[in-house]
């Protein structure tokens, strides 16, 4: 009996225990359900169902993931150098790098935009910003490299960018900074800010068959900080909303001084009417200077033409094409619907998010029902264009996507949270833990008409505990989210490179079949290639020393170099004449202050290296490429200055005798 | 009852091992020994596999087609192959139209890796080599135009 109430009580403690546990807010071990496994294990040998392309933030790179397994599957260089595939190290990639300023190795990346036709993700291009030397480039999905960069001038620092129009028919750059003009004095007083400083919003138009970007024009706006942005789609076609804050001018203290305003703005632009002030003549042609670089897959090379002029139209002077729309507290994100009809701008200060309606905003317009203006642009009355809005949604709302079924979901900062809500009556309807401090959140095809509601995936500021410690600097996070149900459900947490800020993902179908394998040799028009053994060759002109090089498994042709000299630039242009899937070949020399080359089947690509002393150098394949992959290798041989070694290569007959032997 | 105990804990044991998947596992093991026994039946190391099959060529030389496939060899095929018999990274192609069919020649040409998996000769030889002939994505029409090429570098007129 006494065993009984021993065991009774044991019962009970253990009951009260649990009921404690079960009290307690889920900790970051305890948030995931049991089948979460299951729905992210993608087997091996198996595909996965979406790419995910992730900016690289801080890396300047863009990195792509596959979901739902999280699996890095590739990191494309765009505005950063990457030794390991030697962008901006090969003379081929170095001119992508140009800008207005010269060579510039690294940018911070912000936020991704895949391209659209008909409001839906086509796969065909990633436009990606960068965000310290103001630039927008375009990644071609055919290769997974970057295509094209275009720089932007009279910005101050590209962020709000690179946001699409429904048929990707441009891309437009908001700068963060306001800046004087270019083409004004910059050696002004700072605190002439109100007076001197202004902002501008660029468009840049697409070409639809090959992705070619140019500056349709910019439009000058009064000095605000433009933080983010998205077109309008459906019935709002034509619009183009961004962001705003720091509309009180500030230059210095910003943290405080640019928070003081209840509201700031969103501002709306009427493109198409941009269009017919282009077209009118109503552009200013003003001078600039900016860089386009372009890479081609036939010459395997880069170029970068630096242009001159750009027109510029007054949003003060040209009525109906700016409107203001007063917006809580420093909105960050700005983000339409699938349906076009709501604006959702996260106030990143406030309390509550505001949601837009188009037609509210053109009625508005129509009955000019303004409060005032702010830099001679009208501001509409703030409940004249509201919807309405979600009261106590969170801390610190930054970004939104869509689900396509009604509900919004946006991303809570401060509280660590997304939060799920319906557009229509703007109620909460399921909330979610990060871990931690989540940023940007994605939902497939989430800003687009058609989204592709199976996952949300939440990119986080902070990881913390999340991982093993790699000592004080520690990975970022992401954390995949099954929305399929009525609850979200955390099912996985991965690392990411660099600072993810805005991502994009598509059906795996809509990229994959699309992908190149290689480069026919046959159409490499690159003014140094060896299409074949038998025209490799070495050249010299002057100090310059030309290396035609074919690379194939497994040996180098020429593997023997002789009669380079001290004093010489070396250009080893070497071609791999591999016509499979999968087999680059690299490329390397002992000593050289560069890069390596990692180069595609039927690519031709060039290593500059200026040796800096006499010797034997060796130099071999990078890329493990077969079983004789060691055997790869081969020599070249600096002389001195003015020596007579005369200039030979060769590969697999040794030198002959008559060879002038060392310090001779 | 440890009689019983003993029972329960065999049946267990039994019931813990009666997997499905190994079940799976066992059968394909079984399968894999009987290919391996039997050889592969469905090669015919004369005519390799692909898409080409019993090729009549004329007894003259299209000498066009073997200047196209002469240019063919220079880009693709030269960096490993000699036109002598001596070996490089793979054999040397003198004679290779008279110890090979043409239609084994294109498919081992143009599908190359099916080829090696498969062909005793070629299985030999890449003890020898060691570096598997690269798929140089050759169309059907320079495949048979490098057949052209060899029959020429073997003395057809």
């Amino acid at each position: 009996m006494k065993l009984a109430q021993s065991t009774l009580a044991a019962f009970a403690l253990a009951i009260l225990l649990g009921g404690m546990n079960a009290c307690k807010p889920k900790s970051a071990g305890t948030a995931v359900s049991g089948n979460a496994a299951e729905k992210v294990y993608v087997p091996p040998g198996k595909y996965d169902e979406f790419y995910n392309f992730v900016s690289g933030g801080f890396s300047g790179q863009l990195s792509v993931y596959g979901l739902p397994s999280g699996r890095l599957l590739r990191v494309i260089p765009v505005f950063s150098l990457d030794p390991e595939k030697g962008w901006g190290f090969s003379e081929e990639t170095k001119p992508m790098l140009n800008t207005s300023h010269g060579f510039v190795p690294w940018d911070d990346l912000h936020h991704v935009n895949l391209s659209q036709t008909n409001g839906e993700i086509d796969g065909r291009w990633v436009f990606v910003n960068g965000n310290n030397t103001p630039r927008v480039a375009r990644v071609d999905l055919k290769t997974f490299r970057t295509a094209e960069i275009i720089e932007l001038p009279n910005s101050g620092g590209n962020h709000s960018s690179p946001f699409i129009t429904e048929n990707t028919e441009y891309v437009v750059a908001g700068t963060r900074f306001s800046v004087p003009m270019d083409n004004s004095n910059g050696d002004i007083p700072i605190n002439t800010y109100k007076q001197n400083f202004k902002g501008t919003v660029s468009f840049i138009s697409v070409d639809k068959d090959n992705g070619n970007m140019d500056i349709a024009f910019q439009i000058e706006t009064p000095g605000v900080n433009f933080d983010l942005s998205h077109a309008g789609k459906g019935p709002s076609h034509g619009w183009f909303f961004f962001s705003c804050y720091n509309t009180e001018g500030a230059n210095t203290l910003l943290e405080v001084n640019a928070s003081k305003n209840d509201k700031d703005f969103i501002m709306a632009v009427n493109w198409k009417k941009a269009e017919e002030y282009l077209k009118a003549g109503k552009g200013k042609k003003v001078a600039v200077k900016y860089a386009h670089n372009k890479y081609s897959d036939e010459t395997h090379s880069a170029t970068s033409e630096i242009k001159r002029e750009v027109t510029v139209l007054d949003s003060r002077e040209l009525e109906g094409l700016c409107y203001f729309i007063p917006c809580p507290k420093s909105p960050h994100g700005c983000d339409v619907d699938p349906s076009g009809e709501y604006i959702v701008g996260s106030g990143k200060l406030a309390a509550l998010i505001p949601v837009f309606s188009f037609t509210k905003i053109v009625k508005a317009i129509e009955d000019k029902a303004f409060e005032g203006t702010f830099g001679n642009i009208p501001v509409i009355k703030y409940e004249a264009a509201l919807h309405g809005e979600v009261q106590k949604p969170g801390l610190g709302p930054l970004h939104t996507e869509f689900d396509g079924k009604g509900n919004a979901i946006t991303s809570m900062f401060v509280s660590s949270e997304l939060v799920k809500w319906n557009i229509k009556d703007l109620q909460v309807v399921d909330r979610v833990p990060t871990y931690y401090s989540v940023g940007h959140l994605m939902i497939p095809g989430g800003d687009s008409k058609k989204p592709d509601a199976k996952y949300v995936v939440a990119y986080n500021k902070i990881t913390k505990d999340r991982y093993l410690p790699t000592g004080p600097e520690l990975s970022q996070s992401a954390q995949l989210y099954d929305i399929s149900g009525d609850k979200m459900q955390l099912i996985l947490d991965f690392p990411t490179i660099g600072e993810p800020h805005y991502a994009q993902a598509v059906r795996a179908e809509k990229v994959k079949d699309n992908s190149l394998k290689l480069f026919k040799i046959e159409e490499n028009k690159h003014p140094y290639a060896s299409k074949g053994e038998k025209e490799t060759k070495v050249v010299r002109e002057g100090n310059k020393v030309h290396v035609y090089m074919t690379a194939i498994r497994s040996h180098l042709t020429p593997d023997n170099i002789e009669g380079v000299r001290l004093g010489d630039e070396v250009y080893f242009h070497v071609t791999n004449l591999e016509q499979d899937w999968d087999v680059p070949h690299g490329f390397a020399v002992k000593g050289a202050d560069n890069g390596e080359l990692l180069i595609m089947p039927g690519e031709t690509t060039t290593l500059k290296w200026v040796p800096d002393r006499v010797g034997i150098f060796p130099m071999y394949c990078t890329d493990f490429c077969s079983a004789l992959h060691q055997e790869m290798s081969g020599y070249v041989r600096v002389s001195p200055a003015g020596s007579k070694v005369p200039l030979s290569f060769s590969t697999g007959t040794n030198m002959p005798e008559t060879d002038v032997p060392a310090g001779q | 009852m440890k009689k019983l105990l003993i029972i329960c804990s065999v049946v267990f044991t039994i019931y813990a091992c009666g997997n499905p998947g190994e079940d799976k596992t066992s059968g394909q093991s079984g399968a894999r020994t009987e290919v391996t026994e039997n050889g592969n039946p469905s090669y015919d190391p004369k005519r390799g596999e692909g898409k080409f099959q019993n090729m009549e060529l004329p007894d003259a030389l299209d000498a066009a087609m073997a200047q196209s496939g002469k240019q063919i060899y220079e880009v693709k095929c030269a960096s490993c192959h000699k036109l002598s018999d001596e070996r490089l990274v793979g054999p040397g192609w003198k004679g290779v139209t008279s110890k090979h069919k043409p239609e084994w020649l294109m498919n081992f040409i143009t599908n190359p890796d099916a080829m090696i998996d498969q062909d005793p000769e070629l299985q030999a030889q890449l003890e020898i080599c060691l570096v598997r002939m690269p798929n140089q994505n050759l169309t059907d029409d320079d495949a048979r135009h490098l057949v052209e090429f060899m029959r020429q570098n073997d003395g057809i007129k």
